[in-house]
């Protein structure tokens, strides 16, 4: 592996990041941001514009769209089940450039798009970027793509002005994480735990091991994600991270109850941002 | 980076004899050319540098490599034969062909090689577990086979599809211990085999090395599990040269990740008389759209870890392959070969499932040798290249069929492949009997008798 060299270099004009605006507005707020991870096409083109604008209006901050991959290895059981349903109803990749800009118009949310790299590298990383741009797309989260092997991205992202979310997990190393926090713009993506996306009834204390790692490499701003699915994760996370990230708990949500009961639940999330008391003792998920 | 192969397809050698520039042996990766890489998740990144640091350190290590020989002889059968093929020859232009006997291995395949050397390395990591994915079974077969020898838990991921065609082997690996998960994601074959295990790894990589079949993947596997199946080309080089006193003309091996086939080539890569030839799953025809055949019809990408050529749609979303070799069923291939055919040192072509299965009845019955499906690709293809060769031969030089020599790897023996031959074949009856099992009339072994002798033609009707 090739040392990887920041290319923002010094003297060149700064990026205005989307993500790390909204983590910001968030924080002059007085809590943290709330991000919410969907998945494109899922249960069809409509409902998940539909439910990301809902999930928006319900105090999320960031809204992940993921693009339906073949073969998501970083995926649980529920974003497989529905991103495999997304596929089986003809999603396209094109579509979500779409789907970036329907919940860009209609709502304050940064919109990411979290992707598996080679639908990107098929379609042209330049071409990508330039139409998750146009689309008001604010960057990208590569859960496969590590900064080593990023060359195209990064120069792509700083063409389009995107943010690069890279994620860090318990095991990287000291090196590693000074490594992707330099290449970041927007936030690092703290991995929570070692495994897959799922919902778990607890999230792991490595999390806020991750984040110190992260912000001592200078990353200004760390979320978590991985297993949070309720509003207790949601006030634990807080205390010590700039973000938190949602995704299974609010897919099945979506697949359960539809529109109403992802709305709902984002509500219910963002309410851990709330002193202990005024929080539903419920679960979400 | 492309100097190397652009001297060598000169006929050139550079001026530094033996220098690693000038050579196509022992590409280190992690590159070679634009292929291969570390496409993977950031959680895995730590376990791959652990890996990569204990190969380097034990790849040049004496002790280590002592332990894996003396496994490889002693345990594995090594070194396999180099058996020649005559009456097979006759079908192959009358050239003549030899096959390199991993078939004759421990556990039945070349597949050994690799998850020896690889087991012993989780050792040396202090790790407790292995996992493995596996198409064909082969690989299952042989990780369990390791992990009951070494004393590591072992548990292997198979497509449901191919524990449905492959179901000897799903025993075998219950009856030597392994934990066998049928994954029902997916095309239900190898490559969600693989998505599974990767799942497995990122949630228990402190205790678990994933021991990955072929040379795919991040690095170092594809330069790793190469280096353990080098052992195949460096006997068969010396082996030819005993028995014919000189190089062979061509090599054949199939491939589905080309594990087998890079363990053969290895050796022979930078002896430009030796043609290369590595026969990919056609499946029902190449333009029928149901083919493994990554790199005559796929373009590069990323999969499981690697930059390769890959079978994708316009989406890049991975596109379902077919075989009737569960072990070639894969939509992806090694990156060393996707460089290898960018260069043009090896050629690369279809074989289909009509071709193959042609190739594995006429060997079984001409050499007495039953090969696997897997295999049998690299035969059809011997048969068209010893086909083409001596007419080549005797057009250029007035050379008689015999004066060619080609080199075949039998990487795997047919056993596994019975029933799925004995239905290609109609041999069996409506009910997936093999016609002519079901006559007798007498009880079976074992099997409860009310009372006395005279009940045999009644009990007929039971079966």
């Amino acid at each position: 592996m090739s040392e990887t060299t920041t290319p923002a270099a010094v003297g060149a004009p700064a990026i205005a990041s989307k993500s790390a605006a909204a983590i910001d507005r968030a924080k002059a707020a007085g809590r943290k941001a709330l991000i919410a991870y969907l998945p494109a096409g899922f249960p069809d083109r409509q409902t998940a514009i539909d439910a990301a604008i809902a999930v928006a209006r319900n105090g999320a901050d960031i809204i992940e769209i993921g693009i339906p991959y073949s073969d998501p290895v970083m995926d649980g059981p529920v974003i497989q089940a529905a991103t495999t349903q997304a596929l089986a109803n003809g999603f396209r990749v094109a579509d979500v450039f779409d789907i970036v800009a329907a919940v860009t118009a209609e709502t304050d949310a940064a919109v990411l798009v979290m992707t598996y790299w080679n639908p990107v590298l098929r379609m042209g990383v330049d071409e990508f970027s330039r139409r998750l741009a146009e689309a008001g797309g604010a960057g990208l989260i590569t859960p496969d793509l590590i900064p080593d092997e990023a060359a195209e991205w990064f120069a792509a992202s700083d063409k389009y002005g995107l943010d690069r979310v890279f994620l860090v997990a318990p095991s990287s190393t000291p090196e590693r994480v000074a490594m992707t926090v330099q290449a970041t713009r927007g936030f690092v993506y703290a991995v929570s735990i070692m495994g897959v996306t799922g919902a778990r009834s607890s999230v792991s204390s490595a999390a806020e091991a991750v984040v110190a790692a992260a912000h001592a490499a200078g990353a200004e701003r760390a979320c978590v994600g991985l297993g949070v699915s309720r509003p207790e994760h949601v006030r634990e996370i807080a205390a010590y991270a700039d973000g938190v990230i949602v995704g299974t708990a609010l897919v099945a949500a979506l697949r359960d109850g539809g529109v109403p009961a992802v709305g709902a639940l984002a509500k219910e999330l963002s309410g851990g941002f709330e002193p202990a008391a005024a929080t539903p003792s419920s679960t979400g998920a | 980076m492309d100097d190397p192969a652009a001297a060598f397809l000169a006929g050139g050698r550079g001026p530094a004899e033996g220098s690693p520039e000038h050579s196509l042996r022992h590409a280190p990766g992690p590159y070679f050319g634009s292929y291969g890489g570390r496409w993977m998740p950031e959680s895995l990144i730590a376990a791959l540098e652990e890996l990569e640091e204990t190969f380097e350190k034990a790849k040049i290590d004496p002790e280590f490599l002592a332990e894996v020989a003396e496994l490889n002889k002693n345990y594995s059968g090594r070194p396999s034969l180099l058996t020649e093929a005559k009456r097979f020859s006759e079908h192959a232009g009358g050239a003549r062909v030899f096959l390199k006997r991993e078939d004759l291995n421990h556990t039945g395949s070349h597949k050994i090689n690799n998850v020896l050397g690889q087991a012993l390395l989780a050792k040396r990591m202090g790790k407790t577990r292995i996992i493995a994915e596996t198409g064909a079974g082969q690989h299952g077969v042989a990780s369990a086979t390791a992990a009951a020898l070494l004393g590591l838990e072992c548990v292997v991921y198979m497509g449901a599809e191919d524990c449905r065609r492959q179901a000897l082997n799903v025993a075998r690996m219950q009856l030597l211990g392994a934990t066998v998960v049928p994954v029902t994601n997916g095309s239900q074959t190898l490559k969600d085999a693989i998505n599974d295990a990767l799942r497995d790894w990122v949630a228990n990589v402190e205790t678990t090395h994933y021991v990955l079949g072929t040379v795919s993947g991040a690095h170092p596997f594809p330069a790793m599990v190469r280096f353990f199946h080098e052992v195949i080309g460096e006997e068969a080089r010396g082996q030819i040269l005993d028995q014919v006193g000189r190089l062979p003309d061509a090599l054949c091996a199939c491939i589905g990740g080309g594990s087998n086939a890079i363990g053969l080539f290895h050796s022979f890569l930078d002896d430009p008389s030796v043609k290369i030839y590595g026969f990919e799953a056609g499946g029902d025809g190449v333009n029928t759209g149901r083919h493994a055949a990554t790199i005559t019809l796929g373009r590069p990408g990323v999969l499981h870890g690697a930059r390769s050529y890959l079978m994708q749609d316009e989406d890049g979303q991975t596109i379902e392959s077919h075989s009737i070799s569960a072990g070639l069923d894969y939509p992806g291939v090694g990156p060393e070969h996707a460089y290898l055919a960018d260069i043009g040192r090896v050629t690369y072509e279809p074989i289909t499932d009509v071709e193959a299965m042609d190739a594995f009845k006429l060997l079984s019955q001409t050499e007495g040798i039953i090969p696997a499906i897997e295999s049998a690709h690299a035969l059809a293809g011997a048969i068209k290249v010893g086909q083409r060769l001596t007419a080549e031969a005797a057009a250029l030089k007035g050379a008689t069929p015999s004066d060619t020599v080609i080199i075949v790897n039998l990487s795997g023996r047919g056993d596994k492949d019975v029933e799925t031959a004995a239905e290609w074949f109609g041999m069996l009856d409506e009910d997936g009997h093999v016609r002519g099992t079901t006559l007798s009339t007498r009880h079976a072994k074992g099997a409860a008798r009310s009372a006395g002798a005279d009940e045999n033609a009644e009990d007929a009707t039971h079966e």
